[in-house]
């Protein structure tokens, strides 16, 4: 079985809403639409209070080169651009819609046939990726017609699909590849058109037998398609663990995925590149998978853009009294939530709802140097030191750099296994925020 | 609803724990225990009891009257402490010897770095060493393994393997003697399979890893075993280098003590060899016929060194194309 | 015999101290000695509070300026300053002492907690991760990277309160803590008669409405101040009012307009008009 070289843990996976089919969410009263959609800057708005919007009208446009452009999810009537709280607990701009009747734009077909045949040239598929908004459903949201289009001098060789869905608790992946496999494919091959690459590999963790198996036989029809088994290790998702486990090439510390080669799209983008050039479907709706220990009805949800996350809440049988903690996103890497009126966004690839019990974390102790971090760092990083270095007094940020702080995916494994409970990446993200400062600063 | 808890990711825990730790080691070291109460009858369980209960006690005062903090007695890390200083006493030693051996260990070999985690040194081969020096008659009258012994500090007492090796005399206990501990030496560490059945549960547990003991393991072997096949009358077969002394107790659970090795994978067996190859010339070439605690001992001065130096290696850093 | 060994280590001696002497002289670094003078008079607490990598970094600057009108010690102040001019044979600039002020009084009964932080205690990673434990996000996280910074022991935070206070007699106005604070509450100001000054203690930008009901004392940008003063030493922008101490003048006017309190006096003497006002109006 295939996985990455160094480090790695293996936490509970806890996948409750496995296998549960896709469910509809309803459609919320008010649509909270964020302008910042995206890894990059926030779109500009093109809409005013009181424009009337259907399902799939281009609402906002990219502002810059790592932007995006951001549709209306809802059909009704611009209420009002303003300042929301968004998920950090800062105030951030978005655009709200009173929503009245579910009416699309005319130009998105909605009909259930799959369409294999790819007539759209090479150009044209990344145009439609960027007009309709598709940015990287796994959670990093980096908009997708950038990577389509590798910096020059570089070629790409090989298309890497993430459907590997190692953060626990999670299914949202998997179960799209069980309903929409055919569709997937087809994703694939467009992105492999756009990228000009004869090669693709969907890496799946070995946890999902079923979509190994349902994959492999729809993939017999497509030669250039491979599907890879992955161990059940977490990071295995990580861009650089997958490249490593796949292809058995490392990416040199401080390049991108194209200096090996590869490029790295997830089993959810390539769905919604589908969906946008084989339907002219706009990104305005996503599975996100609503689970915990004590949720009543764990699911995957097929939810608009805008959603309060609150209301998928009470899809799925409300909040449990016992909550101590709401993430945005898996348990190691996901964003803990302030609030739960915070409207779901293109990268919300879940919601996590842990009992107080679990939430807290424990008492933290001194380190006892068991080099455990050290043995689970998939990045070969020594988490001990670095926390050291930006823990104390006056920061040590050079050595830090020197160190290779700047090469931590921030993947949480150090944290995790910590026994003396250290908030070890607390501190490194720290240090990466400071060190990536001085380095901008140096250019 | 109560308010919602926030932090920063990851947000579950392996449940791990300095204690669970401990107590994993403590557990490892049963089967030796329980193979010193066969050899050495009483004597091993007073000795064990008093270190034990004099660190964990010692450790209490210094930090709750002298040092004023929250004590840490309950992580363990003291009862293993006490352990190990008892598995590298002779099982007749008298208490109010033992009861010092552990002031040196807790107090200078700990608590005086700053607890654990910041000690430089194994702090059970402090206290052990100190002792040598400071008694070394007491320190190295072995009581003769006589089944289980109710005598305690008239014990009958002779020569310990490595010391008939060094000195050529008497006969060397057979292998299987060896294997399980039927003969002289400090009271934990005569079962070398009682040894290595703690080391397979602690790499079992992945409590620790198994870099440093094999290192040292082979180290040993191949000096040793050099120095046989030249000499097989002058130097002892390899085998009984690894299963007398404190070898098989040093490697596995002296030097793997997590604070004082180093801890990158390459830095571990770096230290495993230094340790082994210092062993190796002090039991051949040195005055002292064992020398498991000195080697630990100056390894573990080189481990900011090793840690400085020696880098785990990184993803990225061989490119492949 | 003897003699022998006596020569040879007494002509080993005798030739290394004329090595020694010989390397002394020809690489001798010429250093001003005024250097260590004006070094012996600084505070030595090596603050960086100057601007210069510690105390002898700061000797040094002083010695090769030509004036010390840039210079200050912050530490030390004018009393350190006369006597560094003394040495050098300068005129001594007299700078206003300085006194770091938070501007901050989102106290747990001012500001309603609304949810629990459960990170690392350091306010950077705090406000890297959220907007903080309050619907405020302007305000005082209260996790102490202040204190930690300051090297005088001159800033605490208070258990009840949760906000850190200033010690005055400690402090220094080195900067520390106006570099540490990520959410950037805190200011140096000029320490004032008496050590009687005045200023906006809120740093929230939001509109009226949001900031008034996250915080019982934010500042709401209602603009009072801003009229009533007669020295046009209050502006108000992005919502919230700043006090130029440049300008103002301690009549404390502003204090008395500001619907929110949010303006605060301090070591003023008690205001008897107003309580008696107060009192008449029960």
């Amino acid at each position: 079985m295939k996985t990455f070289k160094l480090g790695g843990i293996h936490p509970s996976e806890n996948k409750f809403s496995a296998k549960q089919a896709i469910k509809t969410a309803p459609i919320p009263a008010q649509a909270v639409i964020m302008l910042g959609q995206c890894l990059g800057a926030p779109s500009t708005p093109l809409v005013a209070k009181g424009d009337e919007v259907k399902v799939g009208t281009l609402l906002a446009k990219p502002s810059g080169f790592v932007s995006t452009s951001v549709h209306a999810s809802v059909s009704g009537k611009v209420l009002k651009i303003e300042d929301v709280v968004d998920a950090s607990g800062y105030k951030r701009a978005a655009i709200v819609i009173d929503v009245a009747g579910d009416e699309w734009e005319p130009s998105i077909d909605r009909s259930p046939a799959i369409v294999k045949e790819i007539t759209a040239t090479k150009e044209e598929i990344i145009a439609k990726v960027a007009e309709f908004g598709i940015v990287g459903l796994g959670g990093a949201t980096f908009p997708t017609h950038i990577k389509l289009t590798p910096p020059p001098g570089k070629i790409a060789e090989v298309l890497l699909i993430n459907a590997v869905e190692c953060e626990p608790y999670l299914t949202s992946d998997h179960q799209l590849m069980l309903e929409k496999g055919e569709e997937i494919l087809v994703g694939v091959r467009l992105l492999m058109k756009a990228i000009g690459v004869s090669k693709a590999i969907i890496g799946i963790e070995n946890n999902k037998p079923d979509a190994i198996e349902l994959l492999s036989r729809i993939a017999q029809q497509y030669s250039e398609i491979e599907i890879c088994p992955l161990k059940v290790q977490y990071p295995q998702g990580g861009e650089k663990q997958l490249i490593d486990a796949t292809i058995g090439r490392q990416v040199p510390s401080g390049t991108l995925p194209i200096e090996v080669g590869a490029v790295v799209q997830n089993v959810g983008t390539a769905f919604a590149v589908y969906e946008a050039v084989q339907k002219n479907k706009p990104l305005f709706e996503r599975i996100i998978t609503v689970t915990g220990k004590s949720v009543k009805k764990p699911a995957n949800l097929l939810a608009r853009i805008g959603t309060p996350l609150s209301e998928l809440i009470d899809f799925c049988g409300g909040l449990p009294d016992d909550t101590g903690k709401v993430i945005g996103g898996g348990p190691m890497m996901g964003k803990a939530l302030t609030t739960l009126s915070v409207p779901m966004t293109k990268g919300s690839s879940g919601l996590l709802i842990m009992p107080s019990l679990e939430a807290e974390r424990g008492k933290m102790n001194n380190c006892i140097r068991c080099a455990k971090c050290v043995s689970v760092c998939p990045m070969g990083l020594e988490p001990f030191l670095l926390m050291s270095l930006s823990e104390q007094e006056i920061a040590d940020w050079a050595t830090a750099e020197q160190q290779h702080i700047m090469d931590c995916v921030e993947c949480g494994s150090c944290s995790y296994t910590c026994p003396s409970n250290r908030p070890l990446l607390d501190y490194i993200r720290l240090g990466k925020n400071k060190v990536g400062g001085i380095i901008r600063s140096r250019k | 609803m109560s308010k919602l808890i926030v932090s920063p990711s990851p947000h579950v825990h392996s449940g791990d724990s300095v204690s669970k730790n401990m107590y994993g080691v403590l557990i490892a070291l049963v089967p030796a225990l329980l193979a010193s109460l066969y050899f050495f009858g009483v004597g091993a369980l007073i000795v064990s009891m008093v270190a034990v209960v004099s660190c964990v006690v010692f450790e209490y005062l210094i930090q709750r009257f002298i040092l004023k903090y929250k004590t840490t007695v309950s992580d363990g890390s003291a009862i293993l402490t006490g352990l190990l200083l008892a598995f590298n006493l002779p099982s007749n030693l008298p208490v109010w010897i033992i009861i010092i051996g552990s002031l040196v260990a807790i107090g200078v070999g700990k608590l005086s770095f700053g607890g654990l985690g910041n000690n430089l040194f194994n702090p059970a081969l402090v206290g052990r060493v100190f002792l040598l020096i400071s008694f070394p008659v007491q320190m190295t009258s072995w009581p003769v393994p006589l089944g289980f012994d109710t005598a305690y500090i008239d014990a009958q007492t002779g020569a310990t393997a490595l010391a008939m090796m060094k000195n050529h005399f008497g006969t060397l206990p057979s292998t299987s003697d060896m294997l399980f501990g039927q003969m002289g030496g400090s009271l934990g560490e005569v079962s070398g399979i009682a040894l290595l059945i703690g080391f397979a549960f602690l790499l079992f547990r992945k409590i620790i890893s198994w870099h440093i003991p094999v290192s040292i393991f082979v180290t040993v072997a191949v000096m040793t075993g050099l120095m046989h096949w030249a000499n097989p009358q002058e130097y002892a077969s390899p085998i009984a280098h690894l299963f007398t002394g404190g070898l098989m107790l040093g490697a596995i659970f002296m030097a793997t003590d997590y604070v004082t090795s180093p801890m990158s994978k390459k830095g571990m067996i770096i230290f495993g060899v230094g340790i082994g190859v210092i062993t190796v010339c002090i039991r051949v070439f040195a005055a002292f016929p064992e020398g498991v605690s000195f080697a630990i001992l100056i390894m573990n001065a080189f481990t900011p060194l090793i840690n400085k130096y020696v880098k785990p290696k990184r993803y990225g850093e061989v490119i492949k194309k | 015999m003897d003699i022998s060994a006596i020569i040879v280590l007494g002509g080993i001696g005798a030739l290394a101290a004329v090595i020694l002497y010989i390397a002394a002289q020809k690489f001798k670094v010429y250093e001003d000695p005024r250097i260590d003078e004006v070094e012996s008079v600084l505070p030595a607490a090596n603050c960086g509070g100057c601007g210069f990598p510690g105390c002898r970094g700061f000797a040094d600057a002083c010695v090769k300026a030509d004036s010390l009108e840039s210079l200050n010690c912050p530490v030390g102040a004018a009393e350190v300053m006369t006597k560094v001019a003394g040495i050098l044979g300068l005129e001594a600039v007299a700078a206003d002492p300085l006194i770091a002020v938070v501007r901050c009084n989102g106290t747990c009964e001012n500001r309603a907690q609304v949810n629990n932080y459960d990170g690392a205690t350091s306010c950077a990673i705090a406000a890297a991760l959220y907007g903080g434990e309050t619907n405020c996000s302007y305000g005082c996280l209260g996790l102490g990277d202040c204190v930690v910074s300051c090297s005088f022991d001159a800033i605490f935070v208070n258990p009840e309160t949760g906000i850190p206070e200033v010690d005055e007699d400690k402090c220094t106005a080195c900067g520390a803590c106006v570099r540490a604070c990520p959410k950037l509450l805190i200011e140096l100001r000029k320490k004032g008669p008496k050590s009687r000054r005045i200023f906006v203690s809120c740093m929230n930008k939001d509109k009226g409405g949001p900031a008034k009901k996250a915080c019982a004392v934010a500042c709401i940008g209602c603009g009072k101040c801003e009229k009533v003063c007669e020295f046009e030493a209050i502006t108000i922008e992005n919502n919230l009012a700043y006090i130029d101490y440049t300008r103002c003048r301690l009549c404390r006017k502003c204090v008395e307009v500001c619907p929110t309190n949010a303006i605060h006096e301090l070591n003023f003497p008690p205001r008897k008009i107003k309580e008696a006002v107060a009192e008449a109006a029960k």
